[in-house]
């Protein structure tokens, strides 16, 4: 239903008509004038006075959700703020992986949604994000971790997710480099053929030309400082680019979402703890698929590019430092070689951390909030990336008719509240 | 001579030790104390690798770490290293290496066909492209993926060796150049414990590159590294690490170094030793005196091998022996360079100096002209020629605004260009401590900003922009005597000043590009192939942040990280963007400095002595007798103990009937054991379990459930009354550490004012536990203790002796049998088993393992938290409402109980299911659903926790017998008011079984054999 407090705008307005798409042609055309003609990707503008959106945080969620919001809702008076640069906070910082093949039926729905979106969005941007649905295995170690991909492929099953059981023959197959009777032997795994990987920055990017080409308002070193509240009714923002009022406001942060909450006179159930990747200097293909151990607590894919990309658990102690502990990353590396024992040989060529909102069951919270028309979407976790689509698109829904999505529902912080936790973690004892 | 490029004399190679090795499959001749790229180049290889993208062309460029062209593939097979640098390679006999990224050679690399459709493959073209067809992706992304890459991993496991070790020092000296030896020597002297670290073979740095001419404390320079070090190694405190890499910086002043132990010797040449050692370093202080990288300059076909940097060039000479090129240009815009071009033209070769700076005067110009090289002022290089090396550039003034050419290009046929932009201080471990940077205008270069450090370090020498000699050697003094002050050694004062010569230099002229005619390429980044049109186009396209720019161009993403590159990049962005340079920023440095082996990373700790197996003292009989193990956490636990030909079916149905026949024993050891003492810890236990605890008896057992803060069921298990203010807690065997730093974490965290000690006993007592009609009789002849059920009934302990030794035997249940676990001292657990297996024929004992207890105790509705629980069960919802404490004022977890989801009725709960098929059984995870069609996607009722086949269960249809009979646990929405349902469980195979709702108790509901 249409909010009256909102404009209706329009995606077919000139004013903001749409980019020269990408293409071969236009690469080979514009080569011919040496690339000296491409469109920026994106405006600088100021802020306006007023918007009818407001979406705090320019990362992947933050931009999916403008996008949404003027592509299938036709609200194009929307600006995005962004403290630093757009994408460059977990959206640029983390491991890419794409998953939908969750135990729980609240998060199975919410993921599943992003794979379908993932699997055109390259198409629906114009812009390569390079979604490569390569295949995410998750490896049995122990009759425990048997258990586990039992049900959880049973669940997916149920909810029509795709999930296949594979044998340790099937395993070595498809990963040559495993050692499969390493100290955790592998007895089997379940995989999604659909999950695979995507290109982080490209998903920020292709989401930022998208919006903008709507008329969306991208607005970069634009720091909130505070809310403009009036009788429990949320007017406007602070920012240190001077007061944007605003018929809605969606905070899509990560990392400082308690510190925005704060300004609104909020807590929310909220750990912020610093999460560390690393990569390997570029190889040759010797690994097609995402491979990721519950119970190492490691996971491993192939760039395009070439390097090897590894996480493993966020670190135990809470910080805003977006660095981490080395010993976390040896707590990686030490299965890691034993599950593959040629990496041995093989570099750390980068190593980097995060910061990442973590709620009491490790599920977003996708919800209103007790000021009216203040929205969050925040506390992703560890595990956010792979919903970039699905998320903008629900809360997008949901902030154009006031009303959470069906999907986005079960997310609301009343959960905490009233017990009804989406507890992935404490039902599978994994990360995500 | 085969080495066509070697000097007759000079270096600090050793002419007497001639090295043969193999590169592209050929044999050359080098010596030792060459690298391999200084071997390359006395051998005239020119082309040594393929670029990343565009597959150009690239030689040696530089001498050291910062090299993005020369990385080539070490050895073949297991010992194989990709990605290596050739500059960092020291050579051995018999080396082999290989250069990757191309196919068929080098030489002639077909993915060249790149560098021709290079206007086609602008930074970030493949965001533009492959989208059509949709579907053909996955094949575009095929071809993009074995395009890219470097080198080759190996394909067998590695052969070496590896160490991790710690160490601490007062004063940890990063870099073996003039000012860390000058700080190592003051520290040193106050007699702090000094580490030295240095990357290279033999502490110097840029000193090895010099000549003779330079002094230090009134002699050669070398002498006097020589002499400094002598006086160090004398010193009993102070440790030199040659090899060795500071790799990272992180908080409370902790490194990370890499010390290359063997690798200098090759596969297989270093006896016991480790091929690396990662040392991890706590140092009181730091003092950085890492040097600086020269700047690359950036002009046309600025990548073509033989473009080197004027410093490498200069350090091939000197200290390996080897003149690069007999006909050179210097391209340079300081005075630095000038050094290069009087040793090259000493040793004979033809020089030509394109300075950039107007009328550049000074000494080393003076000395430079006086050689008779000719100096070519406001010139700069704006064309190159030779593809697979250099041919012939291009000569051209520069106007004054730092961009017009003017005047008519003059061609130079040369061999090499040597070139200098200027130097940039390798910050990068300081900036990984946390200090951030200034730009610093005159220096045109970004330095240490001043002030309060983070982590307590210095910058000394040129990493902190002091590129004179004594200025180094004086500063590092300054540091090290400061550096030991302040962690406790020494007055602070610096010693006396070490004279030095000095070359005083001429003002820089910045040059950050090289105008040229046409659209040429312009490298800044080598590795990655990123040009300056590429941060022409990113910022044309509105990537304007330096990390935006850096993303999109690839810019500083290479394995170097951008040690030549970064800095040229941000100039150049600060141009096209119309900004100062510092208002562009800097990227992050990001550890590790140079990459660091994983195996390194891991040290000892892999194979057998990775995350070590566990075992219990029982392992030898389990191990004899022929059990199948599982892994439950860390242990290895017997499974089931099979019998001739059987399989884990028969045998567990074998085992489960003999011990509700006779007695069957099991290995309980791995039980979480945790001693709990103090006069608060009845007071504890009330708030860790949600039962009541203060009037536990001394010597009563209980079982307790304890919760999350959610309220969910997080560990079980019996707890035990030792006496008044000692209690003995058994935990789940996984759940052992976990509910261990749960009881720590309260008691820390929470409630410090309670005085309650609690010790891990799990390793300390072995547990063998039996059960079934004749585990009393069993018992009775090797105990003292009294076991008439009067005198020790079930929920008890009693203290005694067993089989000779001290034990603590419970009587408590896990199978609904009469059942004892006896624990004795970890020391006497095989005897205990021993006698209980030879006691035990008499009264058909039988082992059994995991397999068979999962049965026995889901005969009886025993639940196992995290196999019928999953962190979302309170104890009401697996039927234990009796557990839960209606008095108790508190406990962890109570207040969740008022929660309205976690209090609402019709919650999952925990039931038992029979099949139809009484011989099928369910699997475990399965789905329950109310249609018998059932079709995804679903609304499942709930799952199925645990199936098994069990032997003594008797079903509603009358079915047992010796097949046995399925029996299963399941999760169900409103389950207890489903009793006797009917319902399906949708199999994935599309297959759906009918089964009945039952209660979850399937043997002696009323607990009769438990009393007996």
């Amino acid at each position: 239903m249409p909010n009256p407090g909102l404009t209706p705008g329009s995606m077919f307005l000139s004013e903001y008509a749409m980019k020269s798409k990408y293409s071969i042609f236009s690469l080979l055309r514009n080569s011919l004038s040496y690339h000296q003609n491409w469109e920026r990707k994106w405006r600088s503008p100021d802020p306006k006075p007023a918007y009818d959106v407001i979406i705090i945080g320019g990362g992947g969620h933050g931009l999916a959700t403008a996008y949404y919001l003027a592509r299938q809702h036709g609200i194009t008076n929307v600006a995005v703020l962004e403290k630093s640069w757009l994408g460059g906070g977990n959206t640029g910082r983390n491991t890419t992986i794409v998953r939908s093949n969750y135990l729980l039926n609240e998060s199975a729905a919410m993921y599943d949604h992003a794979i379908d979106l993932w699997e055109n969005l390259s198409q629906e941007l114009n812009y390569n994000v390079m979604f490569s649905p390569r295949g995410v295995l998750h490896l049995a170690h122990n009759v425990h971790d048997m258990q586990e991909i039992g049900r959880r492929g049973n669940s997916n099953y149920i909810n029509d997710v795709d999930a296949e059981f594979i044998t340790p023959d099937q395993i070595k197959t498809m990963v040559p480099i495993i050692n499969l009777n390493c100290r955790y032997p592998v007895m089997g795994g379940v995989l999604q053929r659909r999950g695979g990987t995507a290109r982080h920055d490209a998903v920020a990017w292709g989401y930022a030309r998208a919006a903008d080409s709507l008329g969306v308002d991208i607005i970069q070193n634009c720091e909130v400082t505070g809310f403009d509240i009036k009788k429990g009714v949320i007017k406007g923002v602070k920012t240190n680019r001077g007061v944007i009022k605003a018929g809605k406001v969606g905070v899509v942060t990560a990392g400082h979402s308690g510190v925005l909450a704060d300004m609104a006179g909020m807590r929310l159930p909220i750990e912020s703890t610093p999460l560390q990747a690393f990569v390997s200097e570029p190889l040759k293909p010797i690994i097609d698929i995402v491979v990721m151990s519950n119970t190492i607590h490691a996971y491993v894919s192939q760039s395009d590019k070439g390097e090897l990309v590894f996480g493993g658990s966020s670190d135990p102690y809470v910080s805003y430092s977006q660095r981490g502990a080395f010993n976390q990353l040896e707590h990686v590396v030490g299965p890691l070689v034993e599950l593959y024992p040629i990496f041995s040989r093989l570099r750390m060529m980068r190593q980097w951390g995060g910061t990442v909102d973590v709620t009491l069951d490790r599920s977003p919270i996708v919800s209103k909030s007790p000021v009216k028309n203040l929205f969050f979407n925040v506390g992703w976790g560890t595990g956010g990336f792979k919903a970039t689509p699905g998320s903008g698109h629900v809360f997008a829904a949901s902030l154009a008719s006031g009303e959470m999505h069906p999907i986005a529902a079960p997310f609301s912080i009343d959960r905490h509240y009233t017990g009804a936790l989406i507890d992935e973690a404490a039902a599978a004892a994994v990360a995500h | 001579m085969s080495q066509s490029r070697r000097l007759v004399k000079g270096g600090r190679i050793d002419r007497d030790k001639p090295l043969s090795f193999v590169f592209n499959g050929k044999t050359y001749q080098g010596y030792e104390g060459d690298t391999l790229a200084s071997a390359l180049i006395a051998n005239d290889v020119r082309v040594v690798a393929r670029s990343f993208k565009y597959h150009r062309p690239r030689g040696v460029f530089s001498a050291g770490s910062d090299e993005p062209n020369a990385i080539v593939q070490l050895e073949e097979g297991a010992a194989t290293q990709p990605d290596t640098l050739a500059t960092c390679i020291e050579l051995y006999d018999n080396l082999s290496a290989t250069s990757q990224n191309c196919w068929p050679s080098v030489e002639f690399d077909i993915n060249e066909i790149n560098s021709v459709f290079m206007r086609l493959m602008p930074a970030g073209f493949y965001y533009k492209t492959f989208m059509w067809p949709a579907k053909l992706w996955m094949w575009y992304e095929g071809i993009i993926r074995k395009a890219a890459g470097m080198g080759l991993a190996p394909k067998h496991p590695d052969p070496d060796r590896y160490e991790a070790i710690h160490t601490h020092c007062d004063v940890l000296v990063v870099g073996g150049g003039p000012a860390g030896l000058a700080a190592a020597l003051a520290a040193g002297r106050t007699g702090a414990r000094v580490i030295l670290a240095d990357a290279q073979c033999e502490p110097g740095g840029d000193l090895l590159a010099e000549t003779d001419e330079l002094e230090i404390a009134g002699e050669a320079a070398s002498n006097w590294v020589s002499k400094t070090l002598a006086e160090l190694r004398d010193m009993p405190e102070v440790r030199i690490l040659e090899r060795t890499t500071i790799t990272g910086y992180y908080d409370y002043n902790w490194l990370t170094a890499l010390q290359k132990v063997t690798d200098h010797m090759g596969p297989d040449k270093g006896g016991n030793l480790p091929r690396q050692r990662f040392i991890k370093i706590r140092a009181r202080q730091v003092v950085l005196a890492t040097g600086a990288i020269e700047r690359p300059l950036v002009f046309a076909e600025n990548d073509r091998p033989g473009v080197m940097m004027a410093s490498a060039v200069r350090t091939y000479i000197n200290r390996y022996g080897v003149l690069p090129g007999r006909s050179m240009v210097v391209f340079t815009n300081n005075d630095t360079a000038y050094q290069t071009a009087i040793d090259a033209v000493r040793l004979g070769a033809q020089v030509t100096v394109v300075d950039a700076r107007p009328a550049p005067q000074g000494d080393v110009v003076t000395r430079a002209e006086a050689l008779g090289i000719q100096i070519m002022d406001r010139s700069v290089i704006t064309n190159l020629h030779g593809r697979m090396g250099v041919k012939c550039v291009t000569v051209q003034h520069l106007g004054e605004d730092g961009t017009t050419l003017l005047g008519k290009p003059i061609p130079f046929s040369c061999d090499l260009v040597a070139m200098s932009g200027g130097w940039n201080p390798t910050v990068h471990l300081f900036s990984q401590s946390g200090g951030k940077l200034r730009w610093d205008d005159d220096k045109t270069m970004f330095v240490p900003l001043a002030g309060p450090a983070i982590n307590p370090s210095r910058s000394v020498g040129c990493c902190n922009g002091t590129m004179d000699l004594p200025g180094c050697l004086a500063e590092g003094l300054a540091a090290g005597s400061k550096a030991a002050k302040d962690a406790g050694f020494g007055t602070g004062r610096a010693p006396k000043a070490i004279k030095a010569t000095a070359r005083p230099e001429a003002p820089l002229r910045p040059l950050w590009e090289v105008s040229c005619h046409g659209h040429k390429s312009r490298f800044h980044d080598f590795q990655n192939d990123s040009k300056v049109s590429d941060l022409e186009l990113a910022s044309l396209e509105g990537m304007v942040s330096v990390e935006h720019t850096k993303r999109y161009t690839a810019t500083g993403m290479g394995t170097d990280q951008g040690k030549t590159s970064n800095v040229n990049a941000l100039a150049i962005m600060a141009r096209i963007q119309g900004r100062e340079i510092p208002a562009v920023g800097t990227t992050t440095f990001r550890p590790p400095y140079t990459p660091v082996s994983f195996g390194a990373i891991t040290g000892q700790d892999r194979r057998e002595l990775f995350e070590q197996v566990r075992t219990t003292a029982m392992q030898p009989w389990h191990v004899a007798n022929g059990a199948v193990f599982e892994d439950v956490g860390d242990w290895k636990r017997p499974r089931y103990f099979p019998q001739g030909s059987e399989d884990m079916h028969a045998a567990v149905l074998r085992e489960c009937k003999a011990t509700r026949d006779s007695v069957g024993i099991v290995d309980a050891s791995t039980l979480g054991k945790i001693d709990i003492q103090g006069p608060d810890a009845a007071k504890f236990l009330e708030m860790i379990y949600t039962n009541a605890w203060a009037k536990l008896g001394v010597g009563r057992c209980r079982y307790g459930v304890m919760l999350s803060e959610h309220g969910m069921i997080f560990d079980d298990g019996v707890t035990t009354r030792l006496s008044d203010n000692h209690y003995h807690m058994t935990t789940t065997t996984g759940g052992a550490a976990r509910v261990m730093g749960w009881l720590e974490e309260w008691l820390q965290t929470e409630w410090p004012e309670m005085e309650v000690y609690c010790t891990s006993v799990t390793e300390q007592w072995s547990v063998a536990s039996i059960s079934g009609p004749k585990a009393r009789d069993l018992l009775a002849g090797l105990t003292d203790i009294d076991l008439d059920p009067e005198a020790f009934p079930f929920m008890a302990v009693r203290e005694g002796s067993f089989a000779g030794v001290p034990a603590r035997i419970f009587r408590i249940s896990f199978t609904g049998e009469v059942a004892y676990e006896i624990n004795v001292p970890t020391c006497y657990g095989l005897h205990m088993w021993e006698t209980l297996m030879e006691h035990g024929k008499a009264h058909d004992i039988c082992v059994y393992g995991t397999e068979t207890l999962h049965v026995l105790r889901a005969e009886k509705g025993f639940i196992i938290v995290g196999q019928d629980t999953d962190g979302t069960c309170t104890p009401m919802d697996v039927g234990m409402d009796w557990i839960v404490s209606k008095k108790k004022a508190d406990f962890i977890g109570k207040r969740s109980f008022t929660r309205s989801d976690t209090a609402r009725e019709g919650r999952k709960q925990l039931v038992g299911l029979f099949t139809d098929d009484p011989s099928f059984v369910l699997p475990e995870g399965a789905h329950i659903v109310d249609t018998a069609t059932p079709k995804p996607p679903l609304r499942a009722l709930g799952h199925v926790t645990s199936s098994y086949m069990s032997p003594n269960v008797t079903g509603p249809d009358g079915v047992n017998g010796d097949k046995g009979r399925s029996i299963a646990m399941a999760l169900l929405q409103d389950g207890r008011n489903r009793m006797g349902d009917t319902l399906y469980v949708a199999l994935m195979d599309g297959r759906v079984k009918t089964v009945t709702v039952t209660d979850p108790v399937f043997f002696d509901k009323e607990g009769e054999r438990t009393h007996g």
